[in-house]
């Protein structure tokens, strides 16, 4: 090149503006940036606590179960043992922290009983179903079966 | 008089209870109080296995999740859903799929099904990859493996380009039509790391779903791993799944 | 036609709408554009000189609008500057931001600014009021142009021209990378993904600029330079033969090795995207201008007869390239990924992503193109215009 400054200032001036508008972003950039990123990977770490402070609606099998151990305990030797109270009995966390609010409500049994139990071509054949029409026309399911112990006697 | 004390005493009760309730609301929201402040990310590596032949499609797995969740109900968004395939053995490239509202109400029974028919449930969730594909192309970090190998969304930025949608192969992602961000199953991460199990596996009545910790040597998962022939969903894509499948069929995509 | 088969359930709605058919659309245009430009700086071909401006700033008016379909369709667009600060390195839309400002900042504005500097500083010489302000601004303050200056100045522009052209394969090839790296998309997933954008984009360009420049030669009462247009088109022949033969190259392909998806693909271009892919994109909108093009080569028709076949050709080339993209992109959301179903992708007027704000997003460009060609006139002493010899010291 080896011209006179003169020919090239306008190429200085867009320089510097272009440096100023780098400046400006890492600036902003500085500023916007959470300042846990990146700590495990690509991501914001605070995220990861964000996800666990999240609250708990099922209590668990545990929680039921310190409590109502009478209901354990007949529950024990039969088919129900291993099915989860809230299974039938719904997301009960609230009750299990204060047993006065949301008490868990006996539920009605074919809304319960009927979505594992109608029969259904797919279902594994050594798993207990029925037809319901043949199988006690209009009768409740706790008519003869009772929840917590379902071999009828 | 006896009224009076009975009142008193049942008054008192009641006082105590409530003590002892505000405290143990936090034992019980950390789970047990040793596996709260506990848990290190790097002693485990969350999987997932489910035996094909106990599903028996109840949708109990899909219920609970909404809940624990908070999923949308009156939007078709699912975190985990449930398939009812039935493949009808004259005609076997063409499986008959179904899964109505995700499984969410259970299924009704089909009608006019030939006799001569193979079917069965499978139910379905994120996968969890160990080399997810959906991590791979989010272009901002808002989804990401946590170091104990959960996919996660961070919603706080999230921006909804709907770009990891596109590349996960299951269908595990949804955009949530209230915050217009990707949301998706997250392992229940907020009770496995207080001790508890994912919410449909809590609910699950034969123990068809199971969450496995692949870093537990004494887990329950190594022993089914070992006893069962396990296949994972679509593995020539290479996204090395975590979520193990017993008994899974053939035609099922 | 509802849903059909089985879909997973989260696959109900479609996730990419028409806004993101318009954007490797207009991106497209801004690449072609730009190549079109280059053909006369870098390649010598002086029978296009007439557009070489117009090229550019049809690249810019383009460019401008491109970020905003991707701004409308974000869930949360007031979070996009994410895309600045925490790139995620392994995805191709991370790279957006910083090809975008590459694009437009170093390749575009640049020689834009550099090409027309003279006439910026003459006008602001010239003017008063508001008018000397803003070509003062556009100037940056300064005024030096004399011929040493101005030399320096083309031999900047020709630098950037010469890296401008990778830089428009970036621009747009990234896009075909976002669609062609998703394994789990059979309609997305290939290799050729990338060029078959690139050439795409190249003959919608081309098309574009050839279609403005005739059309603005119309609206000055100017004659349209002839051998110039001839040029264009021709140009566009040969790179709508190479394009046409990247695309019939995958279809065999596919056809040929018959994987597991193309049933479910077959019966979807059969049935969901007849219209759009068979009729619209390969018929009317490439074999019908090719075979046009490709006759021209062979038959010298009259000057007016030509006109309107350019005109002709090259708008149903802008379509079926339009259609393209469409065909890529909702085509690619309409079967299930389990191959058993498809759903439907339902198009809304007055929405957020609907008819509405696509067509106002394509007018856009021309409005802005309007205002460029009005402060930045493209035939100003076009007759006597050259550029300096970059041969000679």
């Amino acid at each position: 090149m080896g011209g006179r400054y003169d020919d090239y200032r306008h190429l200085v001036r867009l320089v510097l503006l272009f440096a100023a508008g780098i400046l400006v972003f890492f600036l902003v950039r500085a500023y916007m940036m959470p300042p846990d990123f990146g700590r495990y990977g690509h991501y914001r770490a605070g995220a990861l606590d964000d996800i666990r402070q999240l609250p708990v609606k099922f209590a668990g099998q545990k929680a039921c179960v310190e409590c109502h151990t009478d209901v354990a305990e007949t529950r024990a030797p039969g088919k129900h043992a291993r099915i989860s109270c809230e299974t039938c009995h719904g997301a009960l966390g609230a009750h299990a922290v204060d047993p006065g609010l949301a008490a868990a409500t006996k539920p009605d049994p074919r809304t319960v009983c009927l979505p594992c139990h109608s029969a259904l071509r797919s279902r594994p054949k050594t798993h207990p179903q029925i037809v319901v029409a043949d199988h006690a026309g209009d009768a409740k399911c706790n008519a003869c079966h009772r929840p917590h112990q379902p071999a009828v006697s | 008089m006896e009224n009076r004390r009975e009142f008193l005493g049942q008054g008192v009760r009641l006082l105590v209870l409530t003590g002892v309730a505000a405290a143990a609301w936090e034992h019980v929201q950390a789970g047990t109080p040793e596996a709260a402040e506990s848990y290190h990310t790097t002693d485990h590596w969350w999987g997932f296995a489910i035996d094909i032949e106990k599903c028996i499609g109840c949708g109990s797995c899909v219920r609970a999740c909404k809940t624990e969740n908070d999923v949308p109900l009156d939007a078709y968004t699912f975190r985990t859903w449930v398939e009812r395939y039935v493949i009808d053995s004259d005609d076997p490239d063409h499986p008959r799929v179904d899964s109505p509202n995700g499984g969410y109400d259970g299924f009704e029974e089909l009608t006019g099904l030939p006799e001569n028919i193979k079917t069965f449930f499978v139910p379905k969730l994120c996968n969890h990859c160990a080399d997810s594909p959906c991590v791979q192309v989010c272009p901002v970090g808002a989804t990401f493996d946590s170091p104990d190998g959960v996919v996660l969304v961070d919603k706080t930025r999230c921006l909804g380009c709907r770009y990891c949608v596109q590349a996960c192969p299951y269908g595990c992602r949804y955009i949530d039509p209230r915050t217009h961000t990707v949301d998706k199953c997250s392992l229940c991460y907020h009770r496995i790391t207080k001790g508890l199990t994912t919410a449909c596996v809590e609910v699950c009545p034969t123990g068809s779903r199971m969450l496995g910790d692949l870093k537990n040597p004494s887990d329950p998962i190594h022993a089914f791993l070992r006893d069962h022939k396990v296949m994972v969903l679509k593995p020539q894509l290479g996204t090395r799944s975590k979520n193990f499948y017993a008994g899974l069929d053939g035609s099922v995509r | 036609m509802g849903v059909e088969g089985f879909i997973y359930p989260n696959e109900l709605e479609l996730q990419w709408s028409v806004l993101i058919v318009l954007y490797p659309f207009i991106t497209g245009l801004v690449a072609g554009a730009f190549i079109l430009a280059s053909l006369e700086r870098v390649f010598n071909v002086q029978a296009v000189k007439p557009t070489y401006r117009l090229a550019l700033l049809t690249a810019l008016a383009f460019l401008l609008v491109a970020p905003l379909p991707l701004q409308l369709h974000l869930g949360r667009p007031e979070r996009s500057f994410e895309m600045y600060l925490t790139p995620q390195p392994r995805s191709a839309m991370a790279m957006f931001g910083f090809v975008y400002l590459w694009y437009l900042m170093v390749v575009l504005l640049l020689e834009i600014w550099l090409d027309y500097r003279k006439e910026i500083v003459l006008t602001w010489k010239s003017s008063t009021g508001p008018k000397r302000l803003l070509y003062a601004t556009l100037a940056l303050g300064c005024d030096n142009i004399s011929p040493r200056a101005l030399k320096l100045d083309d031999r900047i522009g020709y630098a950037i021209t010469i890296i401008g052209i990778p830089s428009a394969f970036m621009l747009h090839g990234y896009v075909g990378f976002i669609f062609g790296s998703i394994k789990a998309n059979p309609w997305w997933s290939t290799p050729l993904m990338p060029i078959v954008f690139l050439f795409s984009a190249m003959v919608s360009g081309i098309a574009a600029v050839m279609l403005l420049y005739m059309l603005m030669c119309r609206m000055r009462g100017v004659k349209i330079d002839m051998p110039c247009v001839d040029a264009i088109a021709r140009y566009l022949f040969y790179v709508f033969v190479i394009d046409f033969s990247l695309e019939m190259l995958d279809l065999i392909h596919r056809l040929y090795e018959a994987d597991e998806s193309l049933k479910a693909l077959d019966f979807m271009v059969h049935t969901r995207l007849w219209w759009s892919q068979v009729i619209l994109q390969i018929v009317v909108g490439t074999v019908v201008p090719i075979t046009i093009l490709g006759l021209m080569q062979l038959v010298r028709f009259g000057e007016g007869v030509r006109r309107a076949l350019y005109a002709v050709a090259g708008t149903l080339t802008v379509v079926g390239i339009f259609a393209m993209r469409w065909n890529v992109v909702i085509g690619g959301q309409l079967f299930s990924k389990s191959f058993l179903g498809y759903t439907v992708y339902k198009l809304e007027f007055a929405t957020r992503e609907g008819l509405l704000p696509a067509i106002l997003l394509m007018v856009l460009p021309f409005v802005i193109l309007a205002v460029l060609v009005r402060v930045l006139p493209p035939w100003i002493d076009t007759e006597v215009r050259t550029h300096a010899p970059t041969a000679t010291a």
